[in-house]
């Protein structure tokens, strides 16, 4: 049995404690504690961890370690301040790894422009 | 090019063809894997992004939802309401086999059957906005679970196309034409050491017909 995270600031997260997904708040203070604990969580058994995009943008290398791993799923999420796109860019990424290049969304962003 | 260091003799031939013959086999193989764990891929990285342009919009919903709620309450009772959640979520991860990939499969069960038993406050205090909120995130949840498996698994079958694809390509472009180079050079190299003894056999039996019965002499006396 394993459990959900949700990480990011107060006001991105905290509607998600009501639906009992476990939460974890950082802000501007304590944002270096946000690594260790994302380490943590992912070492017991915490198998979805759902982070706002805002925190992972400063954590980039302890999320993109644990891409490849089995577990945990770490997902980003928009977070209040807005969607920054990381999220997709995340998927995209996958399918230039996958493929080489690009052949999922570089038609999308096409037909967006015009 | 045929590497220096391969020794030409007929027993490392036929390893290297049995060799040859292996890597051939695993070549086609590995291509047949790659190219079927990228017909999988495909589907699912079209899936995970209609799954997570949903999820995002359905999350900038609720935000709004929330900060509409929170604009007629006070912090103090946002935090009050959610300050002991009534509602648990256990999750239960299955493996699905992708071409010998382990990706996951999630299925969750809440503490409360009931889907409406999810407000964690008494209603006295709060908005109805953030009732609101609160059942748009609920309805979110299978979303952003089916999310976070169908990215899982898209990351997991990225990794392991890539390392697929390198080893069709080291088989592909590296080891089968070095192992064809070190044949033929082999095989040369014995040709030429096969003939090299023939005509020296052919030299030695020359010499000893001289030896023996004197042509030479034999045929300067007649001319003489």
């Amino acid at each position: 049995m394993s459990k959900i995270g949700v990480m990011g600031d107060w006001d991105s997260i905290y509607g998600f404690s009501a639906l009992g997904l476990d939460t974890f708040r950082f802000d501007e203070s304590n944002i270096q504690e946000a690594g260790k604990l994302l380490r943590l969580l992912a070492e017991t058994d915490y198998t979805v961890i759902y982070i706002t995009e805002a925190l992972a943008a400063k954590i980039p290398d302890i999320i993109e370690h644990y891409r490849t791993l089995p577990t945990p799923a770490i997902i980003l999420i928009p977070g209040i301040s807005g969607n920054t796109g990381q999220g997709l860019a995340a998927v995209k990424k996958s399918v230039e790894q996958a493929v080489g290049s690009d052949i999922i969304f570089g038609k999308d962003q096409k037909g967006t422009d015009q | 090019m045929a590497s220096t260091t391969v020794n030409p003799t007929r027993m490392e031939l036929t390893r290297l063809k049995r060799k040859l013959v292996t890597a051939r086999r695993g070549h086609k193989l590995l291509k047949d894997k790659r190219d079927e764990l990228m017909r999988q891929f495909l589907g699912e990285v079209r899936n995970n992004k209609e799954l997570r342009e949903k999820v995002e919009k359905g999350i900038a919903a609720s935000n709004k939802n929330f900060a509409l709620a929170r604009s007629g309450m006070s912090d103090e009772a946002v935090r009050v309401a959610f300050m002991s959640p009534k509602q648990e979520v256990v999750l239960s991860t299955a493996t699905r086999n992708v071409m010998s990939v382990e990706v996951p499969v999630y299925t969750y069960t809440t503490r409360t059957s009931d889907p409406n038993d999810i407000y964690s406050y008494g209603y006295a205090f709060t908005s109805s906005d953030l009732d609101d909120a609160v059942t748009s995130l609920a309805e979110l949840l299978p979303d952003m679970l089916r999310l976070a498996e169908s990215e899982k698994t898209c990351q997991l079958l990225a990794a392991e196309i890539e390392k697929t694809r390198r080893r069709v390509n080291a088989l592909e472009h590296v080891m089968i034409p070095e192992m064809e180079a070190d044949i033929r050079y082999i095989s040369m190299k014995l040709d030429e050491s096969e003939r090299s003894s023939q005509t020296r056999l052919m030299k030695v039996k020359d010499m000893m017909l001289e030896d023996a019965h004197h042509y030479k002499e034999k045929a300067e006396k007649e001319y003489a």
